[in-house]
């Protein structure tokens, strides 16, 4: 394929990745990945501990170079970015273990994420204007954290600090949306309730959603394609009903052997 | 904003009030509290951001150096001029560093800054044009051209001194509140995800010291000022222990608290070196004990922290 043909095509896909290849020491990480997403998806990542997912989601985000391959988003190269020039064009993540500021409140953590993402961080312009609080209040309501707002994160469980993680993620109204597991360590019964919150707060916005996650039910319920990881390669890439019948996803993946 | 620069001018006044009823030898403490004051200020700086600076000695004895200089050689012997030099060569002077040091954490960050300060000392202890290791004499300084008589030279130190602590300690408090000076603490608890939002953590920690160096200029120009005498004892390693010292027991919430805890260093010193002359840094060691074991969080967490409290 001509370089013009490529071309046209990364740039018809929000984000793409060509031959991505990743091991760390004997342990293939990604295996000659190639993944399309379209603008307004909603994808899964699934598959075992250690399939690739996070590699994957890492990759995009800057945080792990890839061996070979190449990563475009919007039709921009972005594999040799730093995860803040990368968060620059649009892509925001959140983590599987919630990365906060647990000494200060939940305000503070809104006001910090808006003042990184403004780029206008300054000497003597107060982090606590109206405006500011305002617009951290915005999204904290979105999430329902704003009866929460002055406690400290050290102080919040598990659930809420996972939606705070993501309320972060999503002050810099990003184009791309990368969650890691958002409902690992939450209880059974607040999964569904917790990614109600999360996926009602995302639809106030276009936004196109990459989540890798192990729980089935909420794969099949919140998302339109599944992309199913063994050993760094992709093994099923279709809507939920189908890739999740797939045999290799079920034998690899759901752990359905007999099935 | 205005309340802050009110509350500031208050107590800017109320300080020169109360200095004209000390007497000399407290105002001279004072006024050495208030110089090294700023030069710990200048470390909780850096403390925010989750690092903590062992060769501030160094800053304040470049301060010292230039006003010194300046002062013998340009003939420039202006109170008011000379601390803002001394911050303004400290800050230039140490600026190339602060990229290196920015991308250190931890032990590694404050030991790098040690060996800054002690190849200083190195250097001027070396050097004979400033005097070597015994430094040299600075002469009496002047107010806006006016000599000062012998009766007022205490008060006008004091006075300017106080002068430039308030509004250093002013503008430290406004940077604390402002989008950088949060940003600076939400690095100590997580860089990886001030990164991820798009912040510059290493520009963050490189404009941080550099303002550390500015404090601890002045800081020192103002301490050579008063003392009239600089020597490179100012960048050795006890010294610079002395200025973490008093930010330990001053805490991060407050800056109150690191003028504060300066004058507990400089009142211990003074009454421990008349009553037990050779044993005064064990008093100060057991002091520091009490405050780590009772304030783990330092003296500005007991106003600080009962005003977080719903």
């Amino acid at each position: 394929m001509d370089e013009q043909k490529v071309q046209a095509m990364s740039q018809a896909f929000l984000l793409q990745a060509r031959g991505l290849n990743k091991q760390f020491g004997a342990v293939v990480a990604a295996s000659d990945l190639n993944i399309s997403i379209r603008a307004g998806e909603r994808v899964s990542l699934i598959g075992s501990n250690g399939a690739g997912k996070t590699t994957f989601v890492n990759m995009i985000t800057g945080y792990v170079k890839a061996d070979s391959g190449d990563i475009t988003f919007q039709g921009q190269a972005i594999q040799s970015f730093t995860p803040r020039q990368i968060m620059r064009l649009g892509v925001a993540r959140s983590f599987q273990i919630p990365q906060l500021y647990p000494s200060l409140s939940v305000l503070d953590n809104m006001l910090v994420a808006l003042a990184c993402h403004d780029n206008r961080l300054s000497l003597w312009r107060t982090a606590h204007s109206s405006s500011a609080h305002e617009r951290a209040e915005q999204v904290l309501s979105r999430f329902r954290l704003l009866d929460q707002r002055q406690r400290r994160v050290a102080e919040l469980p598990g659930g809420m600090r996972k939606l705070l993680d993501i309320a972060l993620a999503m002050t810099g109204e990003p184009k791309l949306l990368l969650l890691d597991e958002p409902t690992s360590g939450v209880a059974a019964e607040e999964k569904f309730p917790m990614m109600d919150t999360v996926m009602q707060a995302l639809n106030d916005q276009p936004l196109t959603t990459l989540f890798v996650e192990h729980d089935m039910d909420i794969v099949s319920r919140y998302c339109d394609r599944v992309i199913a990881f063994y050993s760094g390669r992709v093994i099923a890439d279709d809507v939920p009903s189908v890739a999740l019948a797939q045999p290799d996803v079920r034998r690899y993946v759901t752990g359905e052997t007999h099935a | 904003m205005q309340r802050l620069l009110i509350s500031s001018g208050l107590i800017l006044l109320l300080g020169w009030v109360a200095g004209a009823f000390l007497p000399r030898w407290l105002q001279f403490m004072f006024t050495m509290a208030m110089a090294n004051g700023l030069v710990s200020l200048g470390i909780v700086l850096l403390m925010r951001g989750g690092v903590v600076a062992f060769g501030q000695g160094l800053m304040a004895a470049l301060g010292g150096y230039a006003a010194a200089l300046v002062f013998l050689h340009w003939g420039w012997q202006d109170a008011l001029l000379l601390p803002l030099l001394g911050g303004l060569v400290a800050c230039l002077l140490t600026a190339p560093f602060g990229p290196l040091l920015a991308r250190y954490r931890g032990i590694f960050f404050s030991m790098l800054t040690l060996a800054l300060s002690m190849v200083g000392y190195g250097i001027l202890v070396k050097t004979d044009s400033v005097g070597g290791s015994d430094g040299f004499n600075m002469g009496r300084v002047t107010l806006l051209g006016q000599t000062l008589a012998d009766q007022h030279v205490s008060m006008v130190l004091f006075s300017v001194t106080w002068m430039f602590a308030v509004v250093c300690s002013m503008l430290a408090k406004l940077y604390f509140s402002s989008t950088r000076g949060l940003v600076t603490q939400a690095i100590r608890d997580n860089e990886l995800r001030v990164e991820y939002m798009g912040g510059s953590v290493a520009n963050t920690m490189a404009i941080n010291f550099s303002l550390a160096a500015f404090l601890g200029g002045m800081g020192g120009a103002l301490a050579v000022m008063a003392l009239g005498h600089i020597d490179p004892n100012f960048s050795y390693w006890t010294t610079s222990g002395e200025f973490v010292f008093v930010a330990i027991l001053a805490g991060t919430q407050s800056v109150l608290a690191v003028m504060l805890s300066s004058l507990v260093l400089e009142m211990v010193r003074s009454f421990s070196s008349a009553y037990f002359p050779s044993t005064w840094q064990l008093a100060l060691g057991l002091f520091l004990l009490l405050v780590i074991r009772f304030l783990p969080e330092g003296l500005g967490s007991l106003w600080t922290n009962r005003k977080s409290k719903p």
